[in-house]
């Protein structure tokens, strides 16, 4: 029995991040707008919030800074993919790139550095649950999400209504980033807590494939991020039985795992409509 | 007399090359209907996106109730009470109708659609404008859809309605129900400025009409009687409104389509056991709203679909499954729906594109190479022929306009010996002098023996061209029925409603 209650605690810490970052995909994903970059801005968040917490002694502030450095990422992916309107899913997987490569780089002097008061890893998953409903009602009771929503089905409508369809993308691409800065923080200030290069090891990967797993929705989300959680705890727990190249290949395994499971049950059909498409006035 | 609630005066904009509106007057009174006529390109269009605050004009000035006005976007249009009810609805395809007039309106941050249904009901009350706030917009008709951009122009408390080509997309009764909420419109002091191409309906419900050529206001009349002095207004020249039926006899049959079956790219079944004969020297009529399995159709004739189950017959021989080489090659000329994406490669030049049928056999192609002499002949010969206004053989097909590309496709599918000619909307955004021309081309080649399958969702040229008129609605198709014993208004019920209204109206 204990060992049932100690399984689902692992995959629930297991599933925080990936639900973190998931979350805030769905909202980018909403506003039309595609952020493959997830994994680059996760390892940047996670790096940002060590280095500030392990300087300042105060993991909040570690927290904030992870948080922030999200945001700073993404909005990098907001000028390229709105403003620029180039191909959404280049500038994404460049973002990862870049942001793999950034936080090896100048993570190098935390390496194996002791974080001295690291944060609970159940504050972490209950704000990620809240986190879920909180977005649900916004995305579907509010008029915040309503213009969201809007903008990523159908821009021309919104902006032929006056609306700003570019500012609208910005920030929810801005908050997808902080989302996936939160999950880097829970990663390097909660789960380990430490730094190590590629510490976020494609968890960012899963948070993009189960973003369409759930149909882009948040309270789903919740279930997927734990339902993957779960797959990972065991098959961390067969390591003995399994080659460790196995393990390390799990999250990719599982992002196809996921997408094939999505087509299965055709949920790419309720992708929002003018999702990854730049919008221009003026043009069809 | 009144004072005008908009004036325009002097208004002129230029593009690189085009005078769009020049030197345009125009006055909209409260409690009336002004038409906008004009051909494709006479600029009614841009003078709407000035009005609409999409464009700045270059000169002239704007006049809201005497008072001088710059709009600078379309929220401020709306600000200063012009709406616009678009020609294809902007609305999102997969909210509900609440949820899009919601959009633009200034209700609460939490659940922004819960105050509309009070309003919905009073603009039902006054308007009889009715449509289900909960619906999908997706599930909507294409009439409805215009009811909820009405609506929604409004509610955001539009005093002028600008209409844009509101009819092309409905029924005649779909029509009829709009023309009566214009009227409602009017009676309570509000004023519609109504866009349109099309005499009869300006005749029906303008007050005022004022006639657009070449960027230019040639006149207006008050209250608009004549429909041929309309007419030159517009074009400029005397126009013929006679049927332009050809002589062709008809023959026996050359296409035979035996239970048709086909599904859409989404997997539903978009034709439903479809059967009828294309007789030799005929001209069939589909009609039906768009997305009732008329692409389906002609995608499956043109050997672009499989069928599921069925037969396709040419000259008595099974052609179903063919690709659409082989099909040319048997004679089945396809003018397609999208002139732009399937008509021609945009890109390419003009000579390249007329050879895109031929370009692997002689002469065009040696060997493994492309003879680009004899491709630039072929191509100042159908030029000259055909009145193509391309400056060049070598220049770029999407240079070229509208009428001029469906020039090239026409020049290209028409060619040869054709047994099937497959043309859908082939005069879609052309104007009267190309459009009698394309129409003059389809009715010579019936005459040479060709049978053309003409696929519109222009009712009137399919009443003016066709011999036998069918309708597709779900994937069924109505008759055909010969067109000289069918009306204008029961094609429109066929269209709303199908094989039903057909029973109903026969017993």
């Amino acid at each position: 029995m204990e060992e049932i209650f100690s399984a689902l605690a692992r995959a629930m810490a297991f599933g925080t991040p990936i639900l973190l970052a998931a979350l805030g995909e769905v909202v980018v994903e909403r506003a039309g707008v595609v952020n493959l970059g997830v994994e680059g801005m996760m390892a940047v968040g996670a790096l940002a919030a060590f280095a500030a917490a392990q300087t300042s002694g105060n993991p909040f502030l570690g927290v904030v800074a992870g948080v922030l450095a999200g945001g700073i990422a993404a909005s990098a992916h907001a000028f390229v993919s709105v403003n620029l309107r180039a191909n959404q899913f280049v500038s994404g997987l460049a973002l990862t790139m870049l942001g793999l490569g950034l936080s090896g780089l100048l993570g190098n002097k935390y390496v194996g550095a002791p974080l001295e008061h690291p944060l609970a890893e159940t504050g972490f998953t209950w704000a990620a649950v809240v986190l879920s409903i909180v977005i649900w009602l916004v995305l579907y009771f509010t008029r915040t999400g309503l213009v969201v929503r809007s903008v990523g089905e159908n821009p021309a409508a919104a902006d032929a209504l006056g609306l700003e369809v570019y500012l609208v993308r910005y920030g929810a691409t801005i908050f997808g980033g902080m989302m996936a800065g939160l999950a880097g923080a829970f990663l390097s200030l909660a789960y380990r807590p430490s730094w190590s290069d590629g510490m976020t090891s494609g968890l960012g990967w899963i948070a993009v494939a189960l973003t369409i797993f759930v149909a882009w929705e948040s309270i789903r989300a919740v279930f997927g991020a734990f339902f993957f959680g779960l797959l990972y705890h065991l098959a961390f727990r067969l390591q003995g039985r399994l080659p460790s190249e196995m393990l390390l290949a799990l999250p990719y395994l599982l992002v196809i795992v996921v997408l094939t499971l999505a087509a299965l049950r055709r949920r790419q059909g309720n992708a929002p409509e003018g999702l990854g498409l730049p919008y221009e006035r003026g043009t069809r | 007399m009144r004072e005008p609630v908009l004036k325009l005066r002097g208004i002129s904009k230029r593009f690189p090359g085009v005078v769009a509106n020049d030197q345009v007057d125009l006055d909209v009174y409260p409690g009336e209907v002004h038409a906008l006529l004009g051909e494709n390109g006479a600029g009614k269009t841009t003078l709407m996106n000035i009005l609409y605050g999409f464009y700045q004009p270059d000169e002239g000035q704007i006049e809201l109730s005497g008072r001088p006005v710059r709009i600078g976007s379309p929220a401020e249009a709306m600000r200063l009470g012009i709406g616009l009810v678009p020609q294809h609805p902007l609305l999102v395809r997969r909210h509900s109708v609440a949820e899009n007039l919601a959009l633009g309106l200034p209700t609460g941050w939490w659940r922004p659609t819960k105050p509309l249904g009070k309003r919905l009901h009073e603009l039902k009350q006054q308007y009889r404008l009715d449509v289900e706030a909960g619906a999908l917009v997706e599930q909507l008709s294409p009439g409805e859809k215009q009811r909820v951009e009405i609506i929604r122009a409004l509610l955001r408390g539009a005093k002028i309605l600008i209409l844009d080509e509101p009819t092309s997309v409905l029924t005649p009764q779909e029509a009829g129900e709009l023309f009566k909420v214009i009227q409602r419109i009017t009676q309570s002091g509000g004023a519609v400025l109504f866009i349109s191409h099309r005499l009869d309906e300006v005749l029906e419900i303008a007050n005022r009409v004022t006639v657009l050529r070449k960027g230019k206001a040639v006149g207006s009349l008050t209250p608009p009687t004549d429909k041929a002095t309309l007419a030159e207004m517009m074009v400029g020249r005397q126009v013929s409104f006679e049927r332009e039926r050809g002589m062709a006899k008809r023959g026996a049959p050359v296409l035979e389509v035996q239970k048709l079956s086909v599904f859409s790219d989404r997997g539903l079944p978009a034709l439903r056991s479809v059967s009828f004969n294309l007789h030799q020297g005929e001209v069939l009529g589909v009609a039906g709203v768009a997305g009732n399995g008329q692409s389906e159709l002609i995608q499956v004739l043109a050997g672009l679909r499989k069928a599921v189950s069925g037969s396709v017959k040419l000259d008595g021989r099974d052609i179903t499954g063919k690709t659409p080489r082989q099909l040319h090659t048997l004679g089945v000329a396809h003018v397609p729906e999208d002139r732009i994406r399937m008509g021609v490669v945009p890109s390419m030049s003009v000579a390249q594109n007329l050879a895109l049928r031929n370009y692997f056999r002689p002469p065009f192609s040696k060997g493994l190479w492309l003879d680009q002499q004899e491709l630039d002949q072929n191509a100042l010969r159908q030029i000259r022929q055909h009145e193509i206004a391309a400056p060049k053989p070598g220049t770029e097909a999407r240079l070229l306009s509208g009428g001029n590309i469906q020039k090239i496709i026409l020049a290209r599918e028409l060619a040869g010996n054709l047994k099937v000619i497959l043309a859908v909307h082939p005069t879609y955004g052309l104007d009267v002098g190309a459009s009698e021309q394309v129409h003059a081309t389809l009715l010579q080649k019936t005459q040479e023996g060709a049978a053309v399958l003409l696929v519109s969702e222009d009712l009137d040229e399919i009443i003016s061209l066709s011999d036998c008129v069918g309708v597709l609605y779900a994937g069924e198709l109505v008759g055909p029925v010969e067109a000289t014993s069918v009306t204008r208004e029961q094609i429109g019920l066929w269209m709303m409603r199908g094989e039903t209204a057909f029973t109903t109206i026969e017993a």
